[in-house]
């Protein structure tokens, strides 16, 4: 086999690193010796590579071991802490367990989550302070009074910005006003419980 | 250098060490990391900064990807190098930091850009040895450095972490995310524009050993 320069320039990072054929191999060593110019491309590639693999090519910045060991430092204290050991995993777990039960607790007390209606609306403007109440086993919450009070032996009274917050939403009838109406300003809770009686007092008259 | 040598070219001896280390920091002693990684320290370092060209921004991704190697550890497997673990890692972080500061356009463009055209050296001065003492002179290693950084980022990676980080071409090819015949390619490329950018100044005398007498062949 012989070969020509081309062939030794594309294959001499292969030669370098011993990925030749023993026939390649050969044939470019017949060649490195009378191509003066190939042999001097060989010689310089094995400088390039023992001069860049030599560690004192490698310059960090001044104080960069320092700064590596403090923060992994800082790192490790930090798995210390918290994950590194088996018993480390017990606290969380506990804290986790603890939360659950307390929420199941919690939850058994007071008004079973509310589901949200297909049909709910958010409302828009209503008086966040405006006191409102809710009936256990429904979604809605209501004025004071409204007459499609599910439930009416189970309510409790909260603001609207609490009912809201727990899933409640507004009831089609007594809270109409914020659901119908686009407000612009937020109004007194006398004044919704006025139009609220309004309401009731239309509806009265129409089942008449 | 010495001693990282028999590290890298003997994993199965010499690091007897370093397997305590592991095993102890693997079972929850991660105040010992540092005394294992700080003979990889330089290297780690190097791969970012290969990757991010910018002192600060390797520093930060090097110092990350230490953590996150402390972080994953139990995932160390004794039949891998563990220095080639560690690069593997803190090139995951660079490239993952690129790759968000970067636009994609500018992306698409290197990527695009051909690299299997054939390289013909330009240079053939003759280059026969030179002193490994050229190396104590930072202007040789500046010398040497700018020469690296002027080249494309594809073929500088695949340079570093093949010719000065000690990975070999399949470790390399994975680390970056590239097929080894890439890697083959690329290396080739790098190391001859390399050989062509440093071949001139060796006629020059910026290897001699003799600083006062620039010019003059140390042979």
């Amino acid at each position: 086999m012989v070969v020509n320069c081309q062939q030794v320039w594309k294959e001499i990072s292969n030669y370098v690193e011993g990925e030749v054929d023993a026939g390649l191999r050969a044939a470019m060593d017949t060649h490195f010796s009378t191509c003066t110019r190939c042999k001097s491309v060989l010689d310089g590639t094995r400088n390039v590579i023992q001069l860049y693999g030599d560690e004192r090519m490698i310059e960090v910045p001044t104080g960069f071991g320092r700064r590596l060991e403090r923060r992994l430092a800082q790192g490790a204290r930090s798995r210390k802490g918290t994950w590194s050991t088996w018993s480390a995993w017990l606290v969380p777990v506990a804290a986790l367990a603890l939360i659950a039960g307390g929420l199941r607790w919690a939850d058994s007390l007071t008004v079973p989550h509310p589901l949200q209606s297909e049909h709910a609306q958010p409302g828009s403007n209503i008086p966040p302070d405006m006191v409102v109440v809710v009936s256990a086993g429904a979604k809605d919450f209501h004025v004071p009074g409204c007459d499609v009070i599910h439930n009416k032996e189970k309510i409790r009274t909260l603001t609207a910005k609490e009912a809201i917050r727990e899933g409640y939403v507004p009831c089609v009838r007594c809270m109409r006003k914020y659901l119908q109406i686009a407000s612009t300003s937020p109004v007194s809770s006398e004044l919704v419980t006025e139009l609220s009686s309004n309401v009731e007092a239309e509806d009265r008259a129409r089942s008449r | 250098m010495a001693e990282l040598n028999v590290v890298l070219s003997n994993p199965e001896q010499g690091t007897t060490r370093e397997q305590e280390l592991i095993a102890q920091v693997q079972r929850g002693q991660a105040e010992l990391f540092y005394e294992l990684v700080r003979p990889y320290e330089r290297r780690v370092y190097a791969a970012a900064l290969a990757i991010l060209r910018n002192e600060s921004d390797a520093e930060d991704a090097a110092q990350e990807a230490m953590l996150k190697a402390l972080a994953n550890i139990r995932q160390f497997r004794a039949e891998a190098r563990f220095s080639t673990w560690l690069i593997q890692i803190t090139v995951n972080e660079a490239l993952m930091r690129r790759r968000r500061e970067r636009t994609r356009m500018t992306e698409a463009i290197d990527d695009h850009r051909d690299d299997e055209g054939e390289y013909t050296p330009r240079d053939f001065a003759d280059w026969r040895e030179i002193p490994s003492e050229a190396l104590e002179r930072k202007e040789v290693r500046q010398k040497l450095a700018e020469a690296l950084a002027s080249l494309d980022r594809k073929y500088r990676e695949v340079f570093v972490l093949r010719d000065m980080e000690q990975l070999n071409i399949q470790e390399t090819a994975e680390a970056l995310g590239i097929s080894v015949a890439s890697v083959k390619t690329r290396l080739l490329r790098a190391r001859l524009m390399l050989r062509d950018l440093l071949a001139g100044g060796w006629e020059q005398g910026w290897f001699s050993r003799l600083p006062f007498e620039k010019g003059t062949k140390p042979w």
